[in-house]
């Protein structure tokens, strides 16, 4: 079993929301976060798959096909997107590190082909990033 | 569903590795310029990783603002600007940065009981880094 990262940036803004709380509520969980007028940062993602080299190929996946579902899953729906108002999974949950990670693995898994996902990870900044490895 | 969280924090520290089960040769043949007499210091990054389920109202693992504050009061303050030999946890183990994970991570599993603390990993410098999970 080989392990395969690939990593991709993209900026997008958000805000932490919930209706179910009060305003006061909403600024004591959530802090600055609970600002409407949303904000913004640069996310890293990297995403990890394993499986076994193909020993015709070398490859554990084809990274042009990799790079094309990151393209087109994650980087197409969230690069340059407001998270709250534009990422339909973001409609009732709050854009929070822990689902956005949880988010994009959905997004991923049922895309990949040859390969199995192993990891998400997401940075919202260089000090604080989140894991997901599926539901076990 | 569960997510794994990990913040970084830096702190700046000094020792030297030196034991006195050791005889001088021997201190210098294993430690190396690290047993030098009067100690040296290093710019410490730590990574701290919970985990637990992402609570469904908040989207969160666990507050970060409680996190960052069990970090500060715990360690950051403990051994920030410090010289780890002269501190009460290592009065019988050398301050090695192996140890010193061990410790942080102990030291947080006592006080930080919002999330499931995983793991502990500690940059000595940008080639060096250690990590703790507990013992098995």
């Amino acid at each position: 079993m080989v392990y395969l990262t690939r990593k991709c940036e993209f900026s997008a803004s958000h805000y932490y929301h919930n209706p179910e709380f009060s305003d006061e509520e909403n600024r004591r969980i959530f802090g600055k976060c609970a600002n409407i007028n949303g904000h913004g940062h640069n996310y890293t993602l990297e995403v990890t798959v394993k499986g076994e080299v193909d020993p015709k190929t070398g490859f554990v996946v084809d990274l042009k096909d990799l790079k094309e579902i990151l393209n087109r899953e994650v980087l197409d729906a969230m690069d340059h997107r407001h998270l709250n108002k534009e990422v339909p999974e973001f409609k009732d949950r709050i854009p929070t590190t822990e689902n956005l990670a949880i988010a994009i693995w959905n997004r991923l898994e049922r895309k990949l082909k040859v390969a199995r996902l192993h990891r998400v990870r997401v940075y919202e900044m260089p000090d604080l990033f989140v894991d997901f490895y599926g539901e076990s | 569903m569960k997510a794994h969280l990990t913040r970084r924090y830096v702190f700046s520290a000094s020792h030297r590795l030196h034991s006195d089960e050791l005889s001088e040769a021997e201190n210098r043949e294993v430690y190396g310029k690290c047993n030098n007499p009067y100690g040296h210091g290093h710019n410490y990054a730590l990574e701290v990783t919970v985990s637990g389920q992402v609570d469904a109202r908040t989207g969160m693992v666990c507050n970060l603002v409680e996190l960052d504050e069990a970090v500060r009061r715990e360690v950051l303050e403990r051994f920030d600007h410090e010289n780890l030999n002269q501190r009460v946890e290592f009065a019988a183990a050398v301050p090695t940065t192996e140890k010193l994970s061990e410790v942080i991570f102990q030291i947080l599993k006592q006080n930080f009981k919002a999330a499931h603390l995983e793991n502990v990993r500690l940059e000595e410098t940008l080639r060096n880094s250690f990590e703790y999970s507990g013992d098995a």
